[in-house]
């Protein structure tokens, strides 16, 4: 696939339909795939530039990823699993995490036992507790039924409002994207077919 | 056959398949990672050669052992410079068990790995973990099992080692294992003390095996 695109946005979405290369373009950033050539740089922090032989490890890049399916590791609780990567942030970020996601209540409880929507809010902790430059949500909301999707989509703005991570959010839902994103990227066959603010991208309803 | 030579040699055999187990895991779990998680050139001649031991006969892995570690052996001669004797000693026990248990525990330890979703330790390195770690809090505890059952495994087999034991380190009263010692009774005639020796035998290797099958059945 190729991609060329030079974002200012805070909150980007990736929007196509399946096949797209959109979940291809987030393992390329979090350098879970290595592209054949090009650079991905967020503002000046370069992760990957072939000409110079740049390729930043993943641990180092500094890039939260919440995917589809959230992988959550099955052998820790909750607790464990959001303090992860926590060697970065400070205990009263860590405390602010909690309260706006509303998980206090679930530390002690174990993987197996969490609801969908409980899933997506833990695994958004543990990206945004590794103190992210950026964050990458692969369809958070695919698994959750509609009544689930609207209640956590407020949660979400909330992180984009108040935290103000810079995300990149992929998802084939117009209603979803039209919420959350400021900039959209269409992407259909490995290409970007429209790009630029949500109404002037997505017509319609 | 006296009380006290089925419990030296119960004792013995426990302890040289306990110490085996110890020397065996360090690679096993390296080995078994990277024919998991590794591709790399050489890698089928690896993976042939970690299981050789199983197929070929364990007297012929005894005797390249052997002529590796002997005194004119390429190591040997090395080692006999820096006063190690290994050939005819408990430590030759000890590498002939381990030997002859590694195929066993990278075999299950690798499945352990294999069935490890990779996504968790991708997820595990955008948190900030570098390699160790990740294999350390994520790669390590998700297939403790399978590398349990493995563990399990490779002590089975090395309390039942006798081939490659025989070869190595002979038959010699401060080397003798169980198997060597129901073996030695048994040419000479003594068959009641290698039929306790053969109770003893039975008895360990069937809570071992059992409880590696148990392991490995709900990994």
């Amino acid at each position: 696939m190729e991609l060329h695109q030079r974002i200012e946005a805070r909150t980007v979405a990736l929007y196509g339909p399946s096949g797209a290369g959109k979940t291809t373009t987030l393992d390329a950033i979090a350098g879970l795939r290595r592209p054949a050539s090009g650079e991905i740089r967020i503002g000046t922090h370069v992760l990957f530039a072939s000409d110079v032989g740049v390729d930043l490890p993943v641990h180092t890049r500094r890039v939260g990823y919440v995917p589809q399916d959230v992988a959550l590791f099955p052998h820790l609780n909750v607790r464990r699993n959001i303090m992860y990567g926590t060697g970065r942030r400070d205990e009263t970020s860590s405390t602010t995490v909690l309260e706006l996601l509303e998980i206090g209540g679930l530390l002690s409880r174990r993987i197996n036992g969490l609801s969908g929507g409980e899933r997506q809010r833990v695994a958004l902790a543990r990206a945004l507790l590794s103190d992210p430059e950026l964050l990458l949500l692969d369809e958070p909301m695919a698994a959750l039924d509609l009544g689930l999707r609207d209640r956590i989509l407020p949660y979400l703005e909330r992180v984009r409002d108040e935290i103000g991570t810079r995300m990149i959010y992929v998802s084939h839902i117009k209603g979803e994207v039209r919420r959350i994103a400021d900039w959209v990227v269409v992407l259909d066959g490995g290409r970007v077919v429209r790009s630029g603010p949500p109404n002037n991208v997505l017509p319609g309803t | 056959m006296m009380e006290s030579e089925l419990v030296r040699v119960t004792a013995f055999t426990l302890m040289m398949a306990a110490i085996a187990t110890l020397v065996m895991l360090p690679p096993g779990v390296a080995l078994a990672w990277l024919l998991a998680r590794r591709r790399f050139l050489g890698r089928d001649i690896l993976e042939t050669l970690v299981s050789l031991p199983l197929v070929i006969p364990p007297v012929a892995t005894g005797l390249i052992l052997l002529k590796v570690l002997g005194r004119r052996g390429p190591l040997g001669s090395l080692l006999e410079h820096t006063g190690v004797d290994i050939v005819f000693t408990w430590k030759a026990v000890v590498l002939a068990m381990a030997v002859m248990g590694l195929p066993l525990l990278v075999r299950s330890a690798r499945a352990g790995f294999e069935r490890v979703d990779p996504r968790y330790e991708q997820i595990a390195a955008t948190l900030g973990a570098g390699p160790w770690r990740v294999f350390l809090t994520i790669s390590l505890p998700l297939a403790g099992r399978g590398l349990l059952a493995g563990v399990l495994l490779g002590f089975s087999r090395a309390l039942g080692e006798f081939g490659a034991t025989i070869m190595i380190a002979g038959a010699l009263p401060g080397t003798r294992t169980l198997s060597v010692a129901i073996y030695r009774n048994a040419e000479i005639g003594q068959d009641a003390a290698a039929m306790t020796l053969l109770a003893a035998a039975v008895t360990i290797g069937f809570a071992a095996v059992s409880l590696s099958n148990r392991l490995g059945a709900s990994t």
